[in-house]
C-alpha cells in the first residue's frame, strides 16, 4: 500500500517530465538544422535561411527585465502588507480577492488594458515600456500570491523572537521574515519570469512588432519579443519556417533556463539551511 | 462548568485580551513604510477597477443593443453567422469544461508531484526535478497549442473519434501546462510545514503515507489551496492553446470531443482579428469579458471562504 | 577565553563575513558590469532613425515585411506588426500607425472614425492578390472542379430549392452534387469568423446569391492548421490562400472554379499565378491593401517605401511570399497615387 502510493506520486512526476521530454524533443529535432550563430545574430527575414532573432532576443530581455524590475518589488510589497500589516478585516479580504481575481483575467484583456491605459492614456505608445507595464500587471497576482504563501510559512516563533529582543515591525520583516521566506520569494521570481517570457496574445494587441531590423535600446522604442516572433513564423506557409520557429523556441528556453538557474541555485542554498 | 460564554461582560473581556496582544515598537518612518505597502496591495484593486472601466464602457454600448437577459441566458452564440444570436452560455460551458477538465488533470498531477518531491525524493533529485518542472511553466503557450494539435489531436481522432478541433486536446494540454504552478507552490507549502510535525507523527508510529496524508498535507493546506486557485485561474484565462486546438462552436456543446470555444479564446480572437472595431460583433468581446470577470469573482469568493475555514497556524 | 579559542572564533567570524560579503560583492560587481556594458552599447549603437509603423492584417504582413526587408537601412526602419485588420484600422485612425495592412477594404464606420480623429486623406493602395483556393485532400479522386453556385450550395445553410441562384438547396454529402461521387458527408474546413479570408469568401461566393453561410465547419485562424486538418480528413473540403496551397501540394489539391462567366475565361479555371494575376481565376482572387493617410504620405520615407514596394525589387519580393503581384498597368495606377 505504501509503495503503491509512493509509486503513484512518482508517476505524477514521470508523466509531467515525459510530456516535457516529448515536447522539447520534437522541438529540438526540428530546430537542429537552424541552430546556427546566424539565427541569433540575424534580424528577422522573409527567407528562412537568413531569418534570425537578434531583435527579438534583445526585446525579450528588455521587456522581461523591466517587468521583473517593476513586478517583483510591487508584488512582494503587496504581499508583505497583506500578510504582516493588514488587520483581518473585510477590507483586507477585499484586497486579497482583488489580487486573486486578477489571476483569472485572460492575458489578452491585459493587452486591451495596456493599450487603453499605458499606450494611450499615459502616452507611451507601442513601446517596450508600455509592454513591460502591461506584463507587470499580468504577473503581479502570481508574485503576490506566491510571496504571501512564502511569508505565511515562516513560523510565528521567529517573529516573536524578534519582538522579544525589541525589534520594530519593519526590522523584524526585513531581517528575519523575508530572509526566512527566501526560497519562496525566489520561486515567485521564477514563476513570474516564466509567465512574462511566454506571453504573446497581450503583446500582439499592443502592436508588438514582428518585423524590425534594429536592436531596441530605448524603453520607448518599438519592440519585438520571442513568443510573438515565433508565432509570426509558425503562421507562414513555407515549411522551412517551422524549423526557424523551433529554433526560436530553443533560444527562448535557453534564456529562461539561464535566468532560472541563477534563482534555483540561490534557492537550493537557502533551502539546505532549513529548520 | 463555567465557560467563556458564562462570563458576564464578554465584550470587556475580549477588549482586555486584545490589548494584551503583542505590539511591536514603531520607529519613525515605519508609518510611511506601511502606507507604501498598503498602496502596493491596493494596486490590484486599482488595476481591477481599470480593467472594469475598460470593459464596462464598451460592454454597456453592447448591452444597449442586446438585452442582458438574452446575453446571460441564451444558448446560441453566433455573433457573426446569421441568424445572429448573442447568448453567452455556450462560451461559459466551454470555459467550465476546459478549465474544469484541465483542473481535474493538473491539480492531482501537480500535487502528487509536489508530495513526491518533498516527502519521498532525496534532496538531490528534488533540486534537479523541481527546476525542470519550472521550465515547463516557461514554454510559450503557442508551443503547447501546436504540440496539442500535432500530437494529441490525431491520437484522439483515432482512439475516440474526436473531431480535428476538440476541447479534449485543450483540456489535456492545459492540464499539463498548470502542473508546474501547482507543484512549485505546493512543494514550497509542504516544505514550510515544520519538520517536528512530520517527525512527531513518524515517532508515534505512523507510516510515511499516513504521516504525509494526515499531517503534512493538511498542514500545508492553505498553500496547496492557493496553488490550486492560481492554477484554476490560469486555466480559465488561457487563450492561445484553446485558440489553436479547440475550434469554434455556435450551439451549447457539452461533449469535449467536439469543437468548443471558451470565453477567453473568443476575446483573444476578436481583439486581434479582422472585425471592425465599432461593430456589435466586436463589442461582444467586452460583454464576454464582463461575464468572465463575474465568473472569476464567484470562483474567488468561494475559495476565499474555503481558505478562511482551513487556515492552520503553527507554534 | 584562552587566546587560542579567541583566534579560532575570530577566524570563523572573518571567513563567515568573507563568505557573506563575496556573495553581495559578486552581485554588485555583476550589476555594475552589466550596466556599464549596457550604457556602452547604448552610446555606441544609438542613432536617430526614421521609423515607419505598419500594422494590421496578418495576411498582408508577409508582403510589407518582405518589402521592409529590402528597404530598411540603419537610418530608415520600417517596423511591421499584425494586430489584425480591425485593430490595425483602429490604430491607424488614431494616427498611431503610418500604414495599415488590410485584407479587406476599409469600412465606412472605420473611415468615419478616422475623420473624427483628424486622420484625413486616406489613400488605398492595392498591393497584391491572394488567390483563395478551394482544396480537397490528395486522396480525393473524384472532385476536379466546381461552379461558384455549387460551392455556394456546399457552404450555405439555405435549404430552399432555389437557393444559390437556382442551383438548389444546401448540400451535406458529396453525392448530392454529383451522383457519381461518394455517399459521404462533406467535412468543411475554413478560416474562422475573425479572418478577412472568411469575409471575402462570403462576399464572393454567397452574397451574390443572397445566401447565408452555414455554421457547420471546422474553423481556425491559422491556415497551416487548416492544411493539416484537411489533409487528415478524407472527405474534407476547405479554402485558404494560394501561398499555402503551393507549399502543400503533397497533401492537398486545389479545385478549378467555374464562375460561369464566359467573358472572364471559359470553363473551370484552376488557381495559378497567371490566372490569378490576369483575373481569370474569379471570383476568388482576393485583393490585398495597404492604406496610408495625408500625414504619413507627407513623410518622404513613407513615400519612398511605397515606391520601393511597387518597384521591380518589391514585386520580386512579393513573388517570394506566395502572393501574386500586380500587372504593370495596375502598378502604374497605384504608383500614380503616391504624391511626389
Amino acid at each position: 500500500m505504501e509503495w503503491a502510493f509512493a509509486g503513484l506520486f512518482g508517476a505524477c512526476i514521470v508523466v509531467a517530465i515525459a510530456v516535457l521530454a516529448i515536447l522539447l524533443g520534437s522541438v529540438v529535432v526540428e530546430a537542429l538544422p537552424y541552430l546556427t550563430p546566424s539565427v541569433v545574430l540575424n534580424f528577422a527575414s522573409h527567407r528562412p535561411e537568413t531569418a534570425g532573432y537578434a531583435a527579438a532576443i534583445v526585446g525579450t530581455a528588455w521587456v522581461v527585465g523591466l517587468t521583473l524590475l517593476f513586478s517583483l518589488p510591487l508584488g512582494m510589497a503587496a504581499a508583505i502588507y497583506l500578510e504582516e500589516y493588514a488587520p483581518r478585516t473585510r477590507l483586507t479580504r477585499l484586497l486579497e480577492a482583488g489580487v486573486s481575481n486578477l489571476a483569472g483575467v485572460p492575458s489578452v484583456v491585459f493587452g486591451l488594458l495596456g493599450l487603453a491605459l499605458f499606450s494611450r492614456l499615459l502616452g507611451l505608445g507601442f513601446s517596450i515600456l508600455a509592454a513591460a507595464l502591461t506584463l507587470t500587471v499580468l504577473v503581479f497576482p502570481y508574485v503576490v500570491i506566491t510571496t504571501q504563501e512564502a511569508i505565511r510559512a515562516v513560523p510565528r516563533s521567529i517573529r516573536e523572537g524578534a519582538l522579544a529582543v525589541g525589534a520594530t515591525k519593519w526590522q523584524t520583516i526585513r531581517r528575519q521574515v523575508l530572509p526566512a521566506a527566501g526560497p519562496g520569494l525566489l520561486t515567485a521570481s521564477i514563476l513570474a519570469a516564466s509567465r512574462a517570457m511566454g506571453e504573446s496574445a497581450p503583446l500582439i494587441v499592443l502592436s508588438s512588432v514582428i518585423f524590425m531590423t534594429f536592436l531596441p535600446l530605448d524603453p520607448m522604442d518599438p519592440f519585438v519579443v520571442l513568443p510573438v516572433q515565433i508565432y509570426g513564423y509558425i503562421g507562414l506557409p513555407q515549411e522551412e519556417f517551422r524549423g526557424v520557429a523551433a529554433a526560436g523556441i530553443v533560444i527562448l528556453l535557453a534564456m529562461l533556463l539561464s535566468f532560472n538557474s541563477v534563482a534555483v541555485l540561490a534557492r537550493n542554498r537557502m533551502q539546505r539551511r532549513r529548520w | 462548568m463555567r465557560t467563556v460564554e458564562d462570563i458576564p461582560d464578554r465584550a470587556r473581556l475580549q477588549r482586555m485580551l486584545a490589548s494584551l496582544e503583542a505590539r511591536y515598537a514603531w520607529e519613525p518612518g515605519e508609518a510611511l513604510v506601511r502606507v507604501l505597502l498598503l498602496l502596493s496591495a491596493a494596486f490590484a484593486v486599482i488595476v481591477t477597477f481599470a480593467i472594469g472601466l475598460v470593459l464596462l464602457g464598451e460592454a454597456l454600448v453592447f448591452f444597449g443593443r442586446v438585452s442582458p437577459v438574452d446575453f446571460f441566458t441564451g444558448t446560441v452564440w453566433s455573433p457573426d453567422i446569421p441568424p445572429l444570436a448573442f447568448g453567452v452560455l455556450p462560451l461559459v460551458a466551454g470555459t467550465v469544461i476546459v478549465a474544469g477538465g484541465a483542473a481535474l488533470i493538473g491539480l492531482p498531477l501537480g500535487l502528487g508531484a509536489a508530495i513526491f518531491l518533498r516527502e519521498y525524493a532525496p534532496q538531490r533529485v528534488r533540486e534537479i526535478v523541481k527546476p525542470i518542472l519550472e521550465i515547463l511553466a516557461g514554454i510559450p503557450t503557442v508551443v503547447f497549442g501546436f504540440f496539442g494539435l500535432l500530437v494529441i489531436s490525431p491520437a484522439l481522432q483515432d482512439w475516440f473519434g474526436a473531431d480535428y478541433f476538440n476541447g479534449m486536446t485543450a483540456i489535456l494540454v492545459i492540464g499539463i501546462l498548470i502542473v508546474p504552478l501547482v507543484s512549485s507552490l505546493s512543494e514550497d507549502a509542504l516544505s514550510a510545514v515544520p519538520a517536528d510535525l512530520r517527525d512527531g507523527a513518524l515517532a508515534l508510529g505512523a507510516t510515511r503515507l499516513e504521516a504525509t496524508a494526515r499531517v503534512v498535507v493538511p498542514g500545508a493546506f492553505s498553500g496547496i489551496l492557493a496553488s490550486f486557485l492560481l492554477a484554476i485561474s490560469r486555466a480559465v484565462g488561457e487563450t492561445m492553446v484553446v485558440l489553436i486546438v479547440a475550434g469554434q462552436n455556435i450551439d451549447l456543446e457539452l461533449n469535449p470531443f467536439h469543437q468548443l470555444q471558451t470565453m477567453s479564446a473568443f476575446i483573444a480572437r476578436r481583439a486581434s482579428g479582422d472585425v471592425a472595431a465599432g461593430e456589435l460583433a466586436y463589442q461582444a468581446l467586452f460583454a464576454v469579458g464582463v461575464a468572465l470577470f463575474l465568473m472569476t469573482l464567484a470562483l474567488n469568493v468561494l475559495s476565499d471562504r474555503l481558505r478562511a475555514r482551513f487556515r492552520e497556524v503553527y507554534d | 577565553m584562552a587566546s587560542g579559542e579567541g583566534t579560532e572564533t575570530r577566524s570563523i567570524q572573518r571567513s563567515a563575513r568573507r563568505g557573506r560579503m563575496s556573495g553581495t560583492a559578486i552581485a554588485v560587481v555583476a550589476i555594475v558590469v552589466l550596466a556599464a556594458v549596457g550604457a556602452a552599447a547604448y552610446i555606441a549603437l544609438r542613432r536617430d532613425r526614421e521609423i515607419v509603423r505598419v500594422d494590421g492584417s496578418s495576411t498582408v504582413y508577409p508582403i510589407t515585411s518582405a518589402w521592409a526587408a529590402g528597404f530598411n537601412s540603419p537610418d530608415r526602419q520600417v517596423v511591421v506588426a499584425f494586430s489584425g485588420t480591425g485593430g490595425g484600422f483602429a490604430k491607424f485612425c488614431r494616427g498611431e500607425t503610418d500604414l495599415s495592412d488590410a485584407s479587406r477594404p476599409i469600412k465606412d464606420s472605420e473611415a468615419t472614425t478616422c475623420a473624427q480623429n483628424g486622420v484625413t486623406g486616406i489613400m488605398e493602395f492595392l498591393v497584391a492578390y491572394d488567390g483563395l483556393s478551394v482544396v480537397v485532400p490528395v486522396g480525393n479522386t473524384w472532385a476536379q472542379n466546381l461552379t461558384v453556385r455549387e460551392l455556394c450550395r456546399v457552404w450555405t445553410s439555405n435549404a430552399s430549392a432555389d437557393a444559390c441562384g437556382g442551383a438548389g438547396p444546401r448540400v451535406t454529402r458529396w453525392n448530392e452534387l454529383n451522383a457519381n461521387w461518394p455517399d459521404q458527408e462533406i467535412k468543411r474546413f475554413g478560416p474562422g469568423t475573425d479572418s478577412g479570408t472568411y469575409d471575402y469568401f462570403i462576399e464572393a461566393v454567397l452574397d451574390p446569391f443572397g445566401a447565408e453561410i452555414t455554421a457547420d465547419f471546422f474553423a481556425s485562424e491559422d491556415d497551416n492548421v487548416l492544411v493539416q486538418g484537411i489533409a487528415n480528413e478524407p472527405n474534407s473540403l476547405g479554402y485558404f490562400g494560394y501561398a499555402y496551397v503551393v507549399e502543400n501540394l503533397d497533401k492537398i489539391r486545389p479545385l478549378a472554379i467555374d464562375d460561369e462567366d464566359p467573358t472572364n475565361g471559359a470553363g473551370p479555371i484552376p488557381p495559378t499565378e497567371p490566372t490569378i494575376k490576369d483575373g481569370t481565376y474569379a471570383p476568388l482572387s482576393r485583393p490585398l491593401f495597404v492604406y496610408a493617410n495625408a500625414d504619413s504620405l507627407s513623410r518622404p520615407v513613407v513615400r519612398d517605401f511605397l515606391r520601393f514596394g511597387f518597384s521591380a525589387s518589391g514585386q520580386e519580393l512579393i513573388a517570394e511570399t506566395g502572393y501574386v503581384g500586380l500587372t504593370p498597368s495596375e502598378i502604374a495606377t497605384q504608383v500614380a497615387k503616391i504624391p511626389t
